[in-house]
């Protein structure tokens, strides 16, 4: 499969993350879809590896390369998994404080 | 052996010394220690300059350049920091220390009641003064007299200003500062002229070239250093600052405003006589103004009433006088009657001194009288003073003004008889003055009759050197008429104008004119003063001045002129400034770009929300908007 | 067409559109269900660039428990499409439209590289494999390995401590 096609999925999963995390106003909703922002980007690092061990193994069959990406898609997915349990503790603390989970009620910054 | 020439320097360094000792501790030095520190530098010059004068006065002496460093040497303009040594400069660094030193001994008992830190500063300003005199008169080129010549009208502003807490005398000394200035503003311009025309500010190398430079520019020249010169030594139209700056102590009346500052013009012109004597329509102005300043001061002089004020419009009469004998040519006479009246008019200041501080601060004479029992010293010495400025013989003042008259009849008789007119109605004047304070009854108050008494030695032993000094000093110019060969200054100060002297005509008045002259004047004189003494003995000038009277004891309005000549369109015009250019122009500019800032920021700050997803949407837009400006640019 | 074409179309518009069900989806926890979908398509795309070891771990971790975590918050605070808040109409316009511009403006710039069209995407090779990966891992990546379990423990102490009933 041409690059391409894989770059413009990523991009698009990317773009319906980003219009996810502005459209709407619960909280949960919106960290789901940081979530689809990063596994957009997951594939697109696992299409590049293949991509990169395809251009070296034309002269060198042998070599083996590549690997690197994917395990960066390995740690992503590592903080990934501490950054949602982090990220959830604050939305029940933010729960219990005012009982609904409207990113709206966070505007303290104003005053 | 290295001549004590090559030491000119400390004759300027004492003063400068004393000025920052007693400037900077003033609060630590007590008042005896500060009064010892300032006569004592001056003291020292005063020591020095004698030397310098021993060896000034061998027969082969030639004028002496010593070279202190390099101060301006800039595209061909090379002023270097030097100082001339030469007969003309050893007269006055004389007369400056000598009679700066007797003042300052006379100040430190005329003081005496103020507290430590203000006499401290009294005398770190007096030091400050003689100083910059001492700079003027040695500097070797324009800009070192220029250095000078600010710095003792700064002094000058400083000390008339010295009761500082009272706002009059704030007025009088701001006054005196600025009219000087005016007269600076004249004198620069005149600098700018010399370095363009000679391309260079030093004596010898200007005035060497001054024959062959076209009389226009030499005029030009001349008119505008002698406007500096009018505003230094209170000329018309300058003059109006010199009477309002008897605010000042009197020994600083004494000292600047009669002895040293106010001859500043006069030894500019005397140093630049070459010029002078070369534009001889200069010399006609200087002339001209000096005479009329000469009048106009005497006529005031008759009708005040303050013993100062009668001093002060004594001094600009005598300076015009002075300016008079320097536009006639007779540079020797004016510098002579400079001499001359260092010394009687600083002994008639302090004698006035003697008498206020006697008389509890009491300035009116029309409240003395009478003081010659009580006050024995102050009243012969200053009888000494009077005989001198009037002109009789063998008191200075007559040689001097003798010899400025006569070469005013050479030059054109109706300068005589005005001069002469001026000198009668001197003689009347001063004999007024002294008439009404020393002679006749008391009229003051009981209880200041109380506390007359005569002053203490250090205020009576100047009086009487002075007095000494006014008395005799005469002699070392003793006319052609009388014996020849005698007239010692003139033969001391011939190498100075040596120039001018070749130059001009030569004005020699045959003896039997000249007798005639000294006997008419002689007598009018004597006749003036005793018809002076006669009538302000029996019948002191109590009342107050009527018809034309009035318009002399009102100073001929000239101030009230000025104010409104000058004074108040000047007011008129700033206050258009201020409420139209200022206010609404430039204060809404600047303020009007504080309020569009302060506009701008109230809308920016409409876009924090609070709101977190609003924050994302501008991120995000923020984003989008780098990425396409990256690849539009980038490709 | 190839098996694997046909393949990678299906799983690219499983994707797209469970992603897209899930940003519109009133109800949170069908949102979270679009998303395990979502999550299984990438999976899928995984195995055919033979990234098995990656395919795995994406089930376990983000489908397996990452999901299941939100699920329980979402039973916990107990919403449903009843309560759900409504963002204002104009701001979801603007949202979408900046998303949209975003992924204009990623093809735009994609469109300029030309080259990339013939450059293709081996799907073979032995790089994907459990022993390469983590024969790489264990020798060149083993300090941040380390650390990452590092991560894991201050994560931990921060949820506990954020979670706390506070005195």
């Amino acid at each position: 499969m041409p690059i391409n096609y894989y770059i413009i999925l990523a991009v698009a999963l990317f773009s319906i993350g980003v219009a996810g995390v502005l459209t709407r106003r619960n909280a949960i909703i919106i960290f789901m879809c940081v979530e689809l922002m990063l596994n957009a980007v997951n594939l697109l690092l696992v299409a590049f590896s293949k991509m990169h061990y395809e251009n070296v193994a034309a002269f060198n069959p042998s070599l083996q390369v590549g690997g690197e990406a994917q395990l960066f898609v390995f740690f992503i997915m590592v903080v990934a998994a501490a950054e949602v349990s982090v990220g959830l503790a604050i939305i029940v603390m933010m729960y219990r404080n005012i009982h609904s989970v409207d990113v709206n009620f966070l505007n303290r910054l104003k005053h | 052996m290295k001549s004590i020439i090559d030491l000119v320097y400390l004759v300027p360094l004492f003063p400068l010394i004393g000025f920052l000792i007693n400037g900077l501790g003033r609060k630590n030095l007590s008042k005896s220690l500060s009064g010892i520190i300032g006569s004592g530098v001056i003291l020292a010059s005063f020591i020095v300059s004698v030397l310098i004068f021993n060896e000034t006065t061998a027969e082969d002496f030639t004028a002496v350049t010593v070279n202190l460093f390099d101060f301006i040497n800039v595209a061909g303009l090379n002023i270097p920091f030097a100082f001339q040594v030469d007969q003309l400069s050893t007269l006055f660094l004389l007369i400056i220390t000598g009679v700066g030193f007797l003042i300052h001994v006379y100040s430190t008992s005329y003081m005496h009641e103020e507290e430590s830190h203000h006499y401290a500063r009294y005398f770190a300003y007096l030091n400050l003064f003689v100083f910059s005199m001492l700079l003027l008169v040695l500097g070797s080129n324009y800009l070192i007299m220029f250095i000078g010549w600010e710095g003792v009208g700064l002094c000058s502003y400083l000390l008339i200003g010295y009761w500082f807490k009272n706002t009059e005398y704030g007025n009088a000394a701001r006054k005196a500062f600025v009219m000087n200035r005016i007269g600076d503003l004249g004198f620069l311009v005149g600098l700018f002229f010399i370095i363009q025309q000679f391309g260079s500010l030093t004596y010898t190398e200007v005035f060497s070239q001054a024959q062959s430079t076209d009389v226009g520019i030499l005029t030009v020249i001349t008119l505008l250093l002698f406007i500096g010169a009018a505003g230094k030594s209170a000329q018309i139209p300058l003059y109006t600052w010199l009477p309002d700056a008897m605010a000042g102590p009197t020994p600083v009346s004494a000292l600047i405003h009669a002895a040293t500052m106010v001859t500043a013009g006069i030894y500019m012109i005397a140093r630049s006589n070459i010029l002078y004597t070369l534009a001889p329509v200069s010399q006609t102005v200087v002339a001209v103004i000096g005479l009329a300043t000469a009048i106009l001061a005497a006529t005031i002089a008759i009708k005040q009433n303050d013993i100062k004020k009668v001093l002060a419009y004594s001094t600009v009469s005598q300076l015009g006088y002075m300016f008079l004998g320097l536009g006639v040519g007779a540079y020797t006479g004016a510098v002579f009657h400079v001499m001359t009246h260092a010394f009687f008019k600083a002994l008639l200041f302090l004698g006035a001194g003697s008498v206020i501080h006697a008389m509890q601060h009491e300035q009116d004479i029309r409240k003395m009288g009478g003081l010659a029992k009580k006050l024995p010293h102050t009243h012969w010495t200053f009888l000494v003073g009077c005989l001198a400025i009037a002109g009789i013989p063998p008191f200075s003042g007559f040689f001097s003004k003798d010899e400025i008259l006569v070469n005013a009849y050479a030059h054109n008789p109706i300068l005589y008889w005005i001069g002469l007119g001026g000198a009668l109605m001197t003689a009347f004047y001063m004999f007024r003055l002294y008439a009404m304070t020393f002679r006749g009854t008391f009229r003051g108050s009981d209880e200041q009759a109380q506390q007359l008494h005569e002053s203490q030695w250090s205020m009576v032993v100047p009086l009487i050197v002075l007095a000494v000094l006014a008395a005799v000093a005469g002699f070392i110019g003793i006319p052609e008429l009388f014996a020849p060969g005698a007239h010692r200054l003139e033969h001391y100060l011939a190498p100075v104008f040596a120039a001018s002297t070749e130059l001009r005509a030569a004005h020699q008045l045959d003896h039997s004119t000249e007798y005639i002259l000294l006997a008419v004047s002689l007598t009018l004189i004597a006749v003036a003063i005793l018809y002076a003494l006669n009538r302000f003995t029996k019948k002191p000038d109590i009342e107050d001045a009527t018809g034309f009277g009035k318009t002399l004891a009102n100073k001929w309005y000239v101030d009230e002129i000025y104010d409104t000549i000058i004074s108040k369109p000047l007011n008129g015009l700033g206050y258009v400034f201020n409420r139209f250019v200022e206010k609404s122009g430039i204060d809404g500019l600047v303020n009007g770009v504080g309020k569009s800032v302060q506009w701008g920021s109230r809308q920016l700050r409409l876009l924090q929300s609070g709101l977190v997803g609003t924050y994302i949407l501008w991120m995000v837009l923020g984003i989008l908007i780098f990425f396409v400006i990256t690849i539009t640019i980038l490709n | 067409m190839s098996i694997t074409e046909i393949l990678f179309w299906f799983l690219s518009a499983l994707a797209l559109g469970g992603a897209l069900m899930m940003v519109t989806s009133k109800n949170p926890v069908y949102s979270v269900l679009w998303l395990i979908v979502v999550f299984f398509a990438i999976s899928g795309h995984y195995i055919l660039l033979n990234a098995q070891f990656l395919a795995i771990v994406n089930i376990i971790v983000y489908a397996g428990a990452i999901m299941v975590l939100f699920l329980f918050v979402i039973m916990l605070m107990n919403l449903n499409a009843d309560n759900e808040p409504q963002k204002n109409k104009w701001l979801k316009l603007a949202g979408a439209v900046a998303g949209g511009s975003l992924m204009l403006v990623f093809i735009a710039a994609i469109r300029q590289t030309e080259a990339l069209k013939i450059q293709q995407v081996n799907t073979g090779g032995d790089i994907g494999l459990i022993h390469s990966l983590g024969k790489t891992l264990f020798t060149d990546y083993l300090l941040p390995f380390e650390i990452s379990s590092v991560l894991f423990l201050s994560a931990m102490v921060g949820a506990v401590v954020i979670g706390k009933k506070g005195d």
